[in-house]
């Protein structure tokens, strides 16, 4: 470094510089492109009918993703309902005994969870759900996306209630309260938005799931018929129609991939807003 | 534990209570029934927790059993196995499956991990500060969009674009290597690796920029002091935090490696050992996602799960790998044990 002159240097330091900002740019015209290719074929697409119609068979015009868009809400409420008390407690559990050994291996485990490749997960719920009823199910659905959204919640969970000042937990103490009275009564409560945000983040991360789904929940092409009967959901129509040879069904799946989008971003946009306070503050 | 970095820790984080658990407390014989509901709460919360990993060791379990009847009849000749036919000999060997997803992975490497890296470099060191949270944001948002709709822009938009414009000159100058010759489809091996390449970077750039973050600035001021430029003081801010680095693109390999639907969408299909990166291909997540549902007897499921076992021994090899780099770096860099 030191026989070279500063010239050189100077250069050096602007070319590289220059590279990095490129590699920023570079990496954001994927986001553009998606983004305008989904609005733009999207919404040529959608409108009331399509929100409320079920799918019509190959040649008929019309339908729409109705079907899709509750099976996707069944399955989220159901994997909200198995996922999300596992994950809380978990997350609570880490933070407040977070000097156990299990905690460590807890919190291990569960970071590979979240970085696991879902269509093993999928198989997982497919041999014991699928497999004990004889029958692709919204059950098993659900529970292959309770699993992808366990160690999401587990981890923000446990984020947020180590943020609350230890302070708290002393004046909980020093009132003579159990340790399980101040964690329930007075730590979690001041956690709440927190731990609501990071339920949040793992729906809209299990909102787009499809591989899983593809083993469990199978598709349908009818509205919700019982919990042990396939199901429909926006990824899958999604994959469905947009390997289809039909342009028409490839249109529709530009139309559901806008309502996905939409309800995603605006999961994400919404939690944003909820956690300005604590990006700015790192 | 009781080493220099534990005692840090126990300062970055309030651990009051938890340092009073330990200690056996001389109060305990007068307040029996709040210890006994304390360690109620306390065995409860564990024995939820413990899901978790019971929800891991049966999925090695369940993949294993699963897989038994395929692993009994093929043995260790399913990994380099060449054949795949579920029609007429049912025979099934998985070498074309792992050297597709081998490929993949590493493309996505080659083309995401510079981009990453560059795109971290930015938010951490060269970006004013105000820019550095919504930056982060937009890049991040990148990993909220679902792979089915990567799928179906590749398909639609990028692989159209990469067939007329960039593959044809790739040809024309590179054509002397056999990995560009042959037909172009536009879907295929390269635009599999493009599209993971893009899927990945929010992930690689997101750890790593949280490595550089945690460098302290005393190696940046110290830097400066001497007079480098602030490119060189980059190349120093990289080289304390190399290891979380590495940490973080082994992080985005496992992504790659288990993408699904994306990949199942672009690479083609075909169960092949390839030389021309614009060929069709295979990866083992998508074979399962193609074939599953339609795997009509017993060794054919059998054989698929035994794919989903090998995807599961990789990706649980790379992420273990990833994560104790990344901690180790972390509270190395930092002096704190966790984020």
């Amino acid at each position: 470094m030191i026989s070279r002159n500063s010239g050189f240097r100077k250069t050096e330091n602007r070319i590289m510089q220059g590279l990095c900002v490129t590699a920023l740019a570079i990496t954001l015209i994927p986001l553009l492109s998606i983004l305008t290719s989904v609005l733009v074929n999207g919404a040529s697409v959608i409108d009331y009918a399509f929100l409320t119609e079920l799918p019509r068979a190959v040649g008929e015009s019309g339908g729409g993703i109705a079907n899709a868009i509750q099976g996707t809400l069944i399955l989220l409420g159901l994997a909200i309902l198995f996922g999300v008390p596992v994950g809380t407690i978990a997350g609570v559990y880490l933070s407040e005994y977070q000097e156990t050994k299990l905690a460590w291996i807890v919190r291990f485990t569960s970071d590979i969870l979240t970085e696991f490749p879902s269509i093993v997960i999928g198989i997982f719920a497919y041999t014991v759900i699928v497999l004990y009823f004889r029958s692709f199910s919204a059950i098993a659905g659900s529970v292959a996306l309770a699993v992808i959204i366990i160690p999401i919640v587990t981890r923000t969970t446990e984020e947020v209630v180590r943020l609350v000042p230890n302070s708290l937990r002393e004046a909980g103490i020093a009132l003579g309260l159990p340790r399980w009275k101040t964690i329930t009564r007075i730590v979690i409560p001041a956690a709440r938005s927190g731990i609501v945000t990071g339920i949040m983040l793992s729906v809209a991360r299990a909102a787009g799931e499809t591989a899983p789904l593809l083993l469990t929940a199978f598709n349908s092409f009818y509205g919700f018929s019982g919990l042990l009967k396939p199901i429909a959901s926006l990824p899958l129509y999604i994959f469905i129609f947009s390997i289809s040879p039909f342009p028409d069904w490839r249109a529709k799946a530009w139309g559901a991939a806008m309502v996905l989008i939409l309800m995603i971003l605006g999961l994400s946009i919404m939690i944003r807003f909820a956690t300005r306070g604590r990006y700015q503050k790192r | 534990m009781e080493d220099g970095v534990e005692s840090l820790s126990s300062n970055a984080y309030p651990t009051f209570l938890s340092k009073q658990s330990r200690i056996k407390r001389p109060i305990k014989s007068t307040q029996k029934g709040r210890m006994t509901s304390d360690r109620i709460f306390k065995f409860a919360t564990a024995t939820v927790s413990s899901t978790i990993l019971l929800i891991l060791a049966a999925m090695i379990i369940e993949l294993y059993t699963q897989s038994k009847l395929s692993i009994n009849v093929f043995g260790l000749g399913f990994i380099w196995g060449t054949v795949w036919d579920p029609a007429i000999t049912q025979v099934f060997g998985a070498l074309p499956l792992i050297y597709g997803t081998l490929v993949t992975s590493a493309l996505a490497l080659l083309f995401g991990v510079p981009l990453s890296l560059g795109t971290a470099i930015v938010l951490s060191e060269i970006a004013p500060s105000r820019f550095r949270s919504p930056v982060s944001f937009i890049v991040e948002l990148l990993a909220a969009i679902p792979s089915v709709i990567y799928g179906l822009w590749a398909i639609f938009t990028l692989a159209p674009f990469l067939r007329d414009y960039i593959y044809p000159i790739l040809q024309n100058t590179l054509g002397f290597l056999p990995i560009f010759q042959g037909p172009i489809y536009g879907l295929g091996v390269l635009s599999g690796g493009i599209v993971l390449a893009i899927m990945i970077i929010p992930t690689v750039s997101a750890v790593s920029r949280d490595v550089l973050f945690a460098v302290p600035d005393s190696q940046r001021e110290a830097a400066q002091a001497l007079g480098a430029t602030k490119w060189e003081t980059t190349r120093i801010v990289l080289s304390y935090g190399r290891s979380g680095i590495i940490g973080s693109i082994i992080l985005g390999l496992g992504r790659a490696v288990g993408e699904t639907m994306a990949i199942t969408m672009v690479i083609g299909n075909r169960f092949d050992i390839f030389t021309s990166l614009f060929a069709p291909g295979y990866t083992m997540a998508a074979v399962i996602a193609n074939e599953f549902t339609e795997a009509t007897f017993d060794l054919y499921l059998s054989a698929l799960i035994e794919v989903g076992l090998i995807l599961f021994i990789v990706a649980m090899g790379v992420n273990v790998l990833a994560r104790l780099i990344v901690w180790r770096s972390l509270r190395m860099v930092r002096g704190v044990v966790f984020e």
